[in-house]
């Protein structure tokens, strides 16, 4: 069998016009599909930015919310029944804000302000410089650096700048998994402090922050906030619920869905067409093979082996493009929002393998009728 | 060898309905025997095509029986039949069906690799053939790049790398000259016919008609002469 497959392989190689095209068909198939899927596993990240970076076991929040940046501020004593519940461990207030940052040359630049509980600081982001017990210090922020970093003019430790009339004085620099979505910077300061420099609604906690005593815990603590009128999602059910807000409540995902079907079409079409056309041209070869002595399931191993020989070279060279563009977009525009996960990676083969099975299926059934006969009758 | 290479006993077949059929052979008997070359001749449309693909294993005939090498061919399942061809019988067709994109090595070796036989291996073979039919220095161009006479001599090694007992060649000579055709004919007689080798060939160029043992003349599917010796001698 291996030689018949040389024989298969030598043939779609040789005729380069065809092969030329078949890969091209794939390759710009693969990448539209991979980019497509990409960016929204991008967006989809940076829209989780907050989740991810806080890092916490349990959030507890208003039942409207679908996007960590939209929260709906919750009122103080459901922190306290949440601490009351049994199997929590410890439950925490969050901030979450954006307010108007006054730099030294006297712009202003929006950030997202993140304040921590003041007696544990967790979800605290781990520093690069700086000290940690500094944030308790007057007037001390974090600020995250990340690709958004540079619109606070690059600060360093000692930097001030003004939000809302009251002074900042920059006493860490952190690193965090994932920056956000909306290109804005990150900065980390206190509870208190939070809602004590920006102005706020009656109410202060965007979310509650809860650990659990075990993942067993979790079940009792989500029906019990819930008996309470409040939501508690785990880390995962959190981001799975940014995404699918993403995914089915704003075009996005829609758009998304319909360029990957695109991709996919275009690619079905080029390979499908491009394909039948060298199995027709081929035809009388074929025939010419059964007549030597050929059969015809040797014959459709040929034609499997040269559509997925094609389809694994052109997703090959799809994936490495897809990265390339990824790799090169993010070093000139550092918050462009492109993930390659596994799964993209794995969509993107199976379509190929659609691709594969389509143009094989339509050129098998062609060679699988041809009567050797005919090659005698001319 | 006493028992005939091939044994063709009433063989029929028609195309179309069995409403509406339209005979192409009517009953055909004839042996051909080792160390023999015959011909079978006749206008177009007189079935001569049609037999030769149903003693050859490739066209199923409506009644009748093929012997090839005492072997009842129409008998055996499709994947032995297509075997049995591979082992037995070697083909040069009319317009030789070499496959443009591989070497003219590669095409001669390619029976030897549908027999699975190890690709170097095939090709050391094949490269032994092209050397019998003379074109050893061709081995690596494509057979785009050969003359006709070149290219129905790669197509002869091809036929005979598996080293067959039987040889068919339908219209072996249509698309050479006269004096290319009659040099290939003459090569086959005298290099590739021996008393181990059946040579069938179905033809109506009658400039090469000198070199049958025997020639079987066919009309409207019927066999309506045999004739021994070649016509030109008659």
């Amino acid at each position: 069998m291996k030689g018949i497959l040389k024989i298969a392989f030598k043939l779609l190689v040789n005729d380069r016009g065809k092969f030329a095209t078949l890969i091209v068909g794939i390759t710009f198939a693969v990448f539209l599909m991979v980019q497509m899927t990409s960016v929204f596993a991008g967006i989809l990240s940076k829209a989780s930015a907050t989740i991810i970076n806080i890092g916490s076991s349990v959030w507890v929040m208003d039942p409207a919310v679908n996007n960590p940046l939209n929260s709906i501020q919750l009122p103080d004593y459901i922190l306290d029944a949440v601490r009351s519940i049994n199997g929590v461990n410890y439950a925490v207030p969050l901030y979450s804000g954006t307010s108007l940052v006054k730099l030294r040359d006297g712009t202003y630049q929006p950030c997202s302000v993140l304040g921590l509980d003041d007696s544990s600081l967790v979800g605290r982001p781990e520093l690069i410089q700086g000290n940690i017990q500094d944030i308790f210090a007057d007037n001390g922020f974090i600020v995250v650096k990340d690709e958004e970093f540079a619109k606070l003019e690059n600060p360093t430790i000692g930097t001030t700048f003004e939000l809302n009339d009251h002074r900042g004085v920059v006493v860490g620099i952190a690193k965090v998994a994932t920056s956000g979505l909306f290109g804005i910077p990150t900065l980390y300061t206190t509870f208190t402090r939070a809602i004590q420099y920006i102005p706020s609604p009656r109410f202060t906690m965007a979310y509650i922050l809860v650990e659990p005593k075990s993942a067993a815990d979790i079940p009792h603590i989500k029906a019990e906030v819930a008996k309470a009128g409040y939501l508690a999602l785990t880390n995962k059910e959190f981001q799975q619920r940014v995404a699918d807000y993403y995914k089915y409540q704003t075009g996005v995902g829609t758009n998304i869905l319909v360029m990957t079907l695109i991709s996919f079409l275009v690619g079905l079409s080029i390979c499908g067409q491009t394909f039948y056309t060298f199995v027709l041209e081929n035809m009388e070869k074929f025939g010419a093979l059964k007549a030597i002595g050929a059969k015809g399931y040797e014959l459709v191993y040929m034609i499997l082996f040269q559509a997925l020989s094609t389809g694994v070279t052109g997703y090959g060279l799809g994936i490495g493009l897809s990265s390339l563009l990824i790799f090169v977009a993010k070093q000139k525009v550092p918050n462009y929002a492109a993930v390659i996960t596994f799964f993209n990676l794995a969509l993107a083969f199976a379509m190929v393998l659609v691709i594969v099975a389509v143009s094989s299926y339509i050129a098998v059934r062609k060679v699988i009728k041809i009567e050797p006969f005919e090659i005698f009758r001319g | 060898m006493t028992e005939a290479a091939v044994q063709a006993i009433e063989l029929v077949k028609w195309f179309g309905t069995e409403e509406i059929k339209t005979y192409a052979v009517r009953g055909i008997s004839f042996e051909a025997n080792y160390g023999e070359m015959l011909y079978i001749v006749g206008p177009s449309g007189s079935g001569k095509t049609t037999l030769l693909s149903m003693i050859s294993g490739i066209l199923r005939p409506n009644s009748g029986r093929v012997l090839v090498k005492g072997k009842e061919i129409w008998t055996l399942p499709p994947n032995d039949i297509a075997d049995f061809r591979l082992n037995n019988i070697g083909f040069v067709f009319q317009d030789y069906h070499l496959f443009p994109k591989l070497t003219t090595l590669e095409n001669v070796a390619i029976p030897l690799i549908l027999k699975k036989q190890d690709w170097d291996e095939s090709l050391r073979i094949a490269g032994e053939y092209l050397e019998i039919v003379g074109l050893q220095d061709r081995a690596t161009l494509t057979p785009t790049k050969l003359s006709g006479g070149e290219q129905q001599r790669v197509a002869l090694a091809r036929a005979i790398a598996s080293r067959p007992d039987i040889l068919i060649f339908d219209e072996p000579t249509a698309s050479l000259d006269g004096a290319t055709g009659r040099m290939i004919i003459s090569f086959v007689k005298e290099q590739l016919l021996n008393e181990h080798r059946c040579i069938l060939i179905v033809t109506h160029d009658a400039r090469i008609y000198e070199y049958g043992d025997r020639i079987i003349q066919m009309e409207d599917g019927r066999i309506v002469k045999i004739t021994s010796g070649g016509l030109r001698e008659e």
